[in-house]
């Protein structure tokens, strides 16, 4: 998918640590920084507060999408919406997806956030993919040169 | 009833990541990026593209205003606007680094 931002990180931990640790909600919550009031459950709306200093007045809302055990966690959010006083609601969502691997030492966790062009994933032309590498790399690549060159 | 603003900075960053996110528009972009205003037949030089299509993708991108004509005498010049892409990559830094910042916490969390 096009703008899309991924992240790959080695955990030295079992895929099943790591699945509790990114589907139960209150182990989400200790290091996400959010109180949940509740448990995600696909096709619903999970919500709670920040506890991340500072940011203590913002409520973070997410719509669970899917929950394949040990596999793919995803939801959609209104990304970096931390401004109470504006409704976020008619922005365009991105989707969130957290893949899990097993590896020798433990788990690779790949995280993708994807949408920030506001067009379907079945719209896209999928013969252009870009990561955070790519597409990321390529905006910079641009802008380095514009400074460059006035 | 409170009624809530809506961000104008934010809301104008789904054309922009929209229009870049084609890979001729990103050629197109990285043309105008190194040099002088240009015209839609140097665009389309070396391009196996028609003159129409690079006009739609320029169209596009004009649309997001990255890049915007300029008449110089009886032609019409397309040049770069680089604020909207500074814009853009300054905004996807920022989710980027929450992302680390978020992971790195995970990692403790599950090694500890």
């Amino acid at each position: 998918m096009s703008n899309t931002i991924e992240k790959r990180i080695e955990l030295k931990a079992p895929v099943s640590r790591v699945w509790r640790a990114i589907t139960d909600h209150r182990e989400f919550g200790e290091w996400f920084k959010v109180d949940l009031e509740g448990p995600f459950v696909p096709g619903q709306v999970a919500r709670g507060r920040i506890t991340h200093p500072g940011y203590e007045h913002v409520t973070w809302q997410v719509t669970v999408k899917e929950m394949q055990p040990e596999k793919l966690f995803s939801f959609t959010w209104h990304p970096y919406a931390i401004d109470p006083d504006v409704d976020y609601s008619g922005e365009p969502p991105t989707l969130i997806e957290f893949r899990l691997e097993p590896t020798a030492t433990g788990t690779l966790l790949v995280v993708t956030e994807s949408g920030f062009d506001n067009i379907p994933a079945h719209r896209r032309d999928e013969a252009f993919r870009m990561d955070d590498k790519g597409w990321a790399q390529q905006v910079k690549n641009i802008e380095s040169h514009v400074a460059k060159n006035p | 009833m409170s009624r809530k603003t809506h961000s104008p900075t934010r809301r104008n960053y789904a054309p922009i990541f929209s229009a870049l996110g084609d890979e001729t528009r990103l050629a197109l972009v990285s043309k105008l990026a190194k040099g002088k205003p240009s015209s839609i037949a140097h665009l389309t030089e070396g391009t196996r593209l028609t003159r129409q299509a690079v006009t739609k993708h320029l169209r596009v991108l004009e649309g997001a205003r990255i890049v915007r004509s300029v008449r110089a005498g009886r032609e019409n010049l397309f040049e770069l606007d680089p604020a909207p892409i500074r814009q853009v990559r300054e905004y996807a830094d920022v989710v980027s680094e929450q992302w680390d910042h978020a992971l790195a916490r995970l990692k403790d969390f599950v090694e500890r």
